[in-house]
């Protein structure tokens, strides 16, 4: 039943999988994070990490209070390179040094 | 990403009423840490845990490791994964081609899948010089075994049809080099520690090592103190902080590394790619992301490990440089971790001068997960008994203090 219930649509992680995380001793959310995989598809945690860390609060015992997020990595959206690529902060190598600016 | 544990299907899983049935790999939240033990291993990143699950395998089971944070929490869990045999040193060459062979067998010795793919490691020069270093390290590596080769830009497209040569002189390319995913590999070493008892204890910071007059030292930590017969420094870029406890001086510094993710793709590059002149790399990882980052000059020793627009800015226009098809896939997150830099690029490894019991296994700047492996045998054979292997006379903390460093090999062959 529990390997049916998914908490984390983009990388298909359940509950079972969660619960076999905490059974092994891996119960801190970043932990968790790591060893389930949850949180680290297209969404980046968006749609699970509240989800999650309530089924983690409840198979620790703890209040969801206790639970904090995970942190939260940049960019805030997905991006692409063709346009991080054109950001003025680049640094330049020597090797472009000659390129000018394309 | 199932594959961490899915050797594990068929085991009791904890049942919805969330009962835990299963052996757990790490101690509990609460509880305090052992009067004593015979190795207290300080640091729980790859190469602590590497260490202590050798010690177990050779039967001294009386260990524990002691990591402040989770596990994973250091530069262990914020590498690229990438491994490779083509070093520029002979050492660094034949310890890599021992770990290679460890990282094959890494999923049926430890029961878990860590993704490991023999894709190659591809390096793309722009100059004479950088040829000529390729050309240097190529014919070392082949008298080693490894086999190397250097290729005319063009043939490199028979490896990464997507590459644009503009610009490109050169490129070494080694088929058996390849990745591997960093987080089970911890898990497996620590399962497998734990299942012949040894004990590992997280959100357990050491604060403090006191000597003692027997022998060996206590081992202070928030949940109680470990006598410990010997301990063993793994605390990876935090390594100096740590020897200070008992005024020992470790010559390494943080340096921050950032590296970032893509949106998983269909898998269609096979090796890691690297290029010398901006140590950008980047490869796709099994579960389809592409994972790079690139050399950014000058942040100095800092343990502070925040992300930053330049690096992404940097890396997405190195990449769309070398690779344009890669333009319009999208980046999901960056993280940074620290490197453990040490004066020569190499580890320091074995007692601390002075203090017979107190043990280093740092400064592995940015190739210390490929090196844990082999590392973590040696050092475990070492411990155990055995005679000690060439690695850790060449890499006692004392080269630096007593001039001998000035003859030490250099690695310069540390990218990204
Ligand atoms: C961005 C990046 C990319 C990299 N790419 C690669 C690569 O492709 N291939 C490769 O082989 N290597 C790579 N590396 C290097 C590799 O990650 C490291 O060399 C390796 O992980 C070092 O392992 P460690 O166990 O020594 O250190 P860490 O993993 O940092 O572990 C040290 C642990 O000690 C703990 N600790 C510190 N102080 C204390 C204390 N007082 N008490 C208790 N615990 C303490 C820390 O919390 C930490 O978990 C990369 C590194 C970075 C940052
Ligand atoms: S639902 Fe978990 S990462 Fe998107």
């Amino acid at each position: 039943m529990a390997g049916k219930i998914v908490l984390c649509r983009c990388e298909d992680v359940t509950l079972s999988d969660l619960e076999h995380s905490v059974s092994r001793g891996y119960r801190d959310i970043e932990e968790v994070k790591r060893y389930t995989g949850f949180g680290t598809g297209p969404c980046q945690g968006k749609e699970c990490l509240a989800v999650v860390a309530l089924q983690l609060a409840r198979i620790t015992q703890q209040h969801p209070s206790a639970i904090p997020p995970f942190t939260s990595r940049p960019p805030l959206a997905p991006t692409p390179l063709k346009l991080l690529a054109k950001d003025p902060g680049a640094h330049r190598f020597a090797d472009e040094t000659d390129e000018g600016e394309d | 990403m199932q594959g961490a544990n899915e050797d594990e299907e068929d085991e009791s899983r904890a049942d919805v009423s969330g009962e835990i049935r299963l052996p757990a790999t790490l101690e509990g939240r609460t509880g305090n840490v052992p009067e004593k033990a015979e190795i207290a291993i300080v640091g729980g990143g790859v190469i602590g845990l590497s260490i202590a699950y050798h010690l177990a395998r050779r039967g001294l089971t009386d260990v524990v490791v002691l990591e402040r944070g989770y596990l994973a929490e250091g530069a262990s869990g914020r590498n690229g994964g990438g491994v490779r045999q083509q070093w520029s040193t002979e050492i660094n060459i034949r310890l890599m081609q021992e770990s290679v062979e460890l990282c094959r067998r890494f999923a049926v010795d430890l029961g878990v899948n860590v993704w490991f793919r023999q894709g190659g490691y591809l390096f793309l020069a722009r100059n004479a010089k950088e040829t000529a270093r390729l050309e240097k390290n190529i014919a070392l590596q082949n008298r080693c075994g490894v086999h190397t080769r250097m290729l005319e830009p063009k043939a490199a497209l028979d490896i990464v049809p997507e590459l644009d040569l503009t610009g490109i002189v050169a490129a070494s390319y080694n088929p058996s080099d390849g990745i591997l995913f960093p987080w089970p590999f911890l898990w497996g070493y620590a399962r497998q520690a734990a299942a012949h008892g040894v004990r590992i204890f997280t959100q357990t910071p050491v604060g403090g090592l006191e000597p003692q007059a027997s022998g060996g030292y206590l081992v202070h930590t928030p949940r109680g103190a470990v006598r410990a017969r010997r301990v063993i420094n793994a605390c990876g870029a935090w390594s100096p902080r740590l020897a200070e406890l008992i005024g020992v001086q470790v010559p390494t510094w943080p340096i921050r590394h950032e590296i970032c993710s893509s949106e998983p793709l269909k898998p269609f590059l096979r090796p890691m790619v690297s290029e010398l002149s901006s140590g950008l790399y980047c490869s796709q990882s099994m579960r389809g992301e592409i994972v790079g980052g690139v050399s950014l000059p000058g942040h100095g020793s800092t343990y502070r490990m925040g992300s930053t627009l330049e690096f992404l800015a940097t890396y997405a226009r190195r990449l769309v440089r070398l690779m344009p098809v890669l333009g319009d896939i999208k980046i999901l997150r960056q993280w940074a971790g620290p490197y453990d830099q040490s004066p020569d690029g190499n580890p320091i490894l074995g007692a601390a001068p002075g203090h017979p019991d107190f043990f280093l296994a740092c400064g592995f700047v940015g190739h210390g997960f490929m090196m844990a492996p082999i590392i973590g045998k040696l050092y475990a054979e070492w411990l155990t008994g055995g005679t000690p292997h060439e690695i850790f006379v060449r890499s006692p903390l004392a080269r630096f203090a007593d001039g001998s460093g000035a003859h030490h090999e250099k690695e310069d062959f540390n990218i990204g």
